[in-house]
């Protein structure tokens, strides 16, 4: 990630220490994770010691520290979705992607999460793949919904 | 954009708005909210636009994408006004004849409309479908009307009448009095007394204050605070600026899950049509009032919800509660007196303030007053967003809104209150549903999630489910929390798994109880209820775990075994075609036979078996029928 989008963000926030998670999150939106580099420059951007932007980042469950893959793979988890069936969804999921939840594979294909609940509890159980919603999801159907995600 | 300066400005305005309005022109409503999103409302909406140009009607009919209408199992909505037909399940494809249809012709498309699955019979108006008819939508009704990014349209429904009447004839004590009489509650989750609460950051000591706006909104199976951020945030931001008024604050904060972007966005929106009227930012309606607001995401913590840990969070910290008190009404945000409100409270500020406590608490009970809005979802028909007043019973919201369980299956228990609540069985079902009755249950009002759950729900599996999420959840700054969390989890994982031993329910009620009565905060005070509520009412289940290793409800994987019945299957080769990990040999004329050694449970041949044969069964705590002999298998 280059250092002028970087710094680009920072300074959309005004460089503010307080505005650290809301600076964090947009990179991780725009690079998909957080490089080392990015938190070095924050850090001395923002005059604010690693060891809390580590602590920050590795307390909320948005932020990666480690690459992901080209397609993100999210099944719910949520309380609705778990009374109909979204573990098997998940198992599905991660026997056709060979990829455990909360993994990403060596290839960087795939990357498996699970999310505690996306807000779409009517149409449970749910899979977002790549920002797109599947609703009342089979584990027979995840195959198909995978073909072309390769 | 024109500043409005007064609040004789502001009627001008509306009236402006109004009077450019037909309301008996025709105007095609669709749900965009994010459920209906999920299941296409974009390419409906795109489909809209497209036929209204190709079918040259344009003149002669609006088009407004709305919030969420929350029967979000039966989305895309649509909704045609004045006469308010109501079409569900819209495809792209269907959009051509609803416009020569309805729009040119004024006749109904029939297969569009709801059908009542009991009855047969159909409802062409929302107020005639039975989920609709049932409820008092005070707070989420706007929803369906309004575009959630248009201004005008929130003034055209009566927007910022409360705030300009707080501001012009009421002093800001006046405010809390009405709140405090209007007997308000905290729509979070404990269910405080909002006025008490205000009253304490008004009265708190200090020049500087805040407010803020909890929509972090993290049960699993609660979404109507992001339907209310997605759908109407003009009358959330309302709402706050009537409390900032009230308690003296001058800045406010909204934190929203990251997870809900189209509420980040529609509130952003929201946010700068507001500042470039002058509804935020300095001398507001020409009143003296200055107030501004900033939007702050959630990285991802259920702990966040909790208001110390959501305050630290706002600073820029990782999201640890401390000790109460001091409250956040005295010492919160950056060490200020501030006062903290879930989405649905707020939203019903402007409701108490434009028609007095007096016809507010009118509705509900002696001890919770106004409406709730409950997300109904789970195994019941008609899921979605229910509000619905105070007092209503949990059997009524079931079976009158919600349609009772689907597919014949019989109700076991609805579990509310999220992760800090409990299960409420059959028996109970007559309850009148507010905050101390269901507390009385064993179970809460929490935020509103109410999960309905059947006969193949293991409601030990629901207990290890809960303790998982919040062991993952448990920020890790206290002892009893993390640790008590982490142990009882352990225990349930092994009487799922089969592994349970005598003792274990003591085990488990010794440690509910020191979690419970040792944690710093809520989330760990509250963690035993799934375990202490399904011992209280399941108890038998599990003893079946852990004397028999059966699972009654015949869901616990390591339990339970896939059989396919030799004398009913007609080698049919469906359950084979489904099985992804190739656990079933079978052939043609071949009758199928699961290996168990490759079956990974997931269920997918008892749904492919065709229901004439249902040769495939699930078994739990009795010897597996060894398999038929290779010679034996042929039929016909």
């Amino acid at each position: 990630m280059d250092t002028a989008k970087i710094d680009q963000i920072i300074n959309k926030h005004n460089a503010d220490a307080g505005s650290l998670i809301q600076i964090l999150l947009d990179i991780q939106s725009e690079n998909n994770w957080l490089p080392k580099e990015a938190l070095t420059r924050i850090s001395e951007t923002l005059d604010v010691p690693m060891s809390r932007i580590r602590h920050i980042t590795t307390f909320y469950k948005t932020f990666s520290l480690v690459p992901k893959g080209r397609h993100e793979i999210h099944v719910c988890t949520g309380t609705a979705c778990h009374v109909r069936g979204a573990e098997n969804v998940l198992e599905a999921v991660e026997t056709a992607t060979g990829v455990k939840a909360g993994e990403t594979d060596p290839d960087l294909n795939y990357s498996v999460e699970t999310v505690g609940c996306i807000g779409c509890c009517a149409l449970g159980p749910v899979v977002v793949v790549d920002g797109e919603y599947h609703g009342n999801i089979a584990p027979a159907q995840i195959a198909d919904i995978l073909q072309d995600k390769k | 954009m024109p500043r409005i300066n007064s609040c004789a400005e502001l009627e001008v305005l509306r009236k402006d708005i109004l009077s450019q309005r037909d309301p008996d022109k025709p105007c095609i409503t669709l749900c965009s909210g994010s459920a209906c999103h999920a299941t296409g409302s974009g390419k409906v909406a795109a489909a809209i636009e497209q036929e209204i140009t190709t079918q040259g009607v344009a003149s002669e009919v609006t088009f407004r994408r709305t919030g969420c209408h929350g029967f979000c199992e039966q989305g895309p909505i649509v909704v045609i006004y004045p006469e308010g037909t109501c079409y569900l399940k819209v495809k792209p494809e269907d959009i051509a004849e609803i416009i020569t249809q309805t729009i040119k012709e004024q006749k109904i498309v029939e297969r569009l409309l709801y059908v009542d699955p009991n009855t047969g019979e159909k409802a062409t108006v929302e107020a005639d479908i039975p989920f609709y008819k049932n409820q008092e939508r005070l707070v989420l009704g706007p929803n369906r009307k309004i575009d959630p990014k248009s201004l005008d349209d929130f003034l055209a429904v009566g927007g910022y009448q409360a705030l300009s009447k707080a501001l012009f004839e009421m002093t800001p004590e006046q405010v809390v009095g009405e709140v405090k009489n209007a007997k308000l509650r905290g729509r979070g989750g404990a269910g405080f007394p909002s006025g008490l609460k205000w009253e304490f950051a008004r009265n708190a000591p200090g020049d500087k204050k805040y407010v803020v706006v909890n929509c972090d909104e993290g049960d699993p199976g609660a979404y109507m605070d992001r339907s209310l951020m997605e759908g109407n945030p003009y009358s959330v931001i309302e709402g706050l600026m009537i409390g900032a008024y009230a308690i003296g604050a001058n800045e406010g904060y909204f934190y929203v899950r990251q997870e809900y972007p189209l509420a980040v966005q529609n509130l952003e929106i929201a946010i700068k049509k507001a500042e470039e009227h002058g509804l935020l930012g300095q001398n507001i309606l020409g009143s003296g009032f200055d107030f501004t607001v900033k939007v702050h995401r959630g990285a991802g913590a259920f702990i966040c919800g909790e208001e110390t840990a959501l305050l630290k969070s706002l600073e820029g910290m990782p999201g640890e509660p401390n000790s109460r008190p001091p409250f956040p009404a005295i010492k919160g945000l950056w060490g200020k007196p501030t006062n903290i409100n879930n989405v649905e409270t707020w939203s019903n500020i402007p409701l108490i303030i434009n028609q007095g406590a007096e016809a507010f608490s009118a509705i509900g009970t002696e001890g919770s007053k106004g409406t709730k809005i409950f997300s109904l979802v789970g195994k019941v028909n008609n899921t979605g967003l229910v509000e619905v007043a105070m007092g209503v019973t949990l059997r009524d919201i079931i079976y009158k809104i919600g349609g009772g369980v689907p597919g014949g299956k019989k109700f076991k228990a609805v579990q509310t209150g999220g992760p800090s609540g409990g299960c409420i069985p059959e028996d109970h079902l007559d309850i009148k549903v507010d905050f101390d009755e269901l507390t009385q249950a064993g179970a809460m009002m929490g935020s509103g999630g109410m999960i309905v759950m059947d006969e193949d729900t293991c409601l030990v599996d629901l207990a290890r489910y809960f303790l998982g999420f919040l062991s993952d959840e448990s920020c890790g700054k206290c002892n009893p929390c993390r640790e008590g969390i982490r142990q009882m989890l352990k225990i349930l994982t092994d009487i799922t798994n089969g592994l349970g031993k005598e003792g274990d329910i003591e085990l488990l009620l010794e440690l509910a109880e020191t979690t419970k009565g040792t944690s710093l905060c809520a989330l760990g005070k509250t963690a035993p209820n799934p375990v202490l509520s399904t011992l209280n009412h399941f108890k038998a289940e599990y003893e079946a775990h852990i004397k028999e290793q059966r699972c009654p409800a015949l869901s616990c994987k390591k339990l339970i075994a896939f059989h396919i019945d030799p004398d009913k299957c007609k080698a049919c080769g469906a359950c084979v075609k489904k099985c992804a990990p190739q656990a079933i040999e079978g052939g043609k004329k071949r009758i199928h036979v699961i290996d168990q050694e490759k079956c990974t449970k997931c269920g997918s041949c008892l749904a492919a078996c065709p229901k004439a044969f249902g040769a495939v069964r699930k078994i739990s705590g009795e010897p597996l029928p060894s398999p038929i002999p290779e010679e034996s298998r042929s039929i016909g």
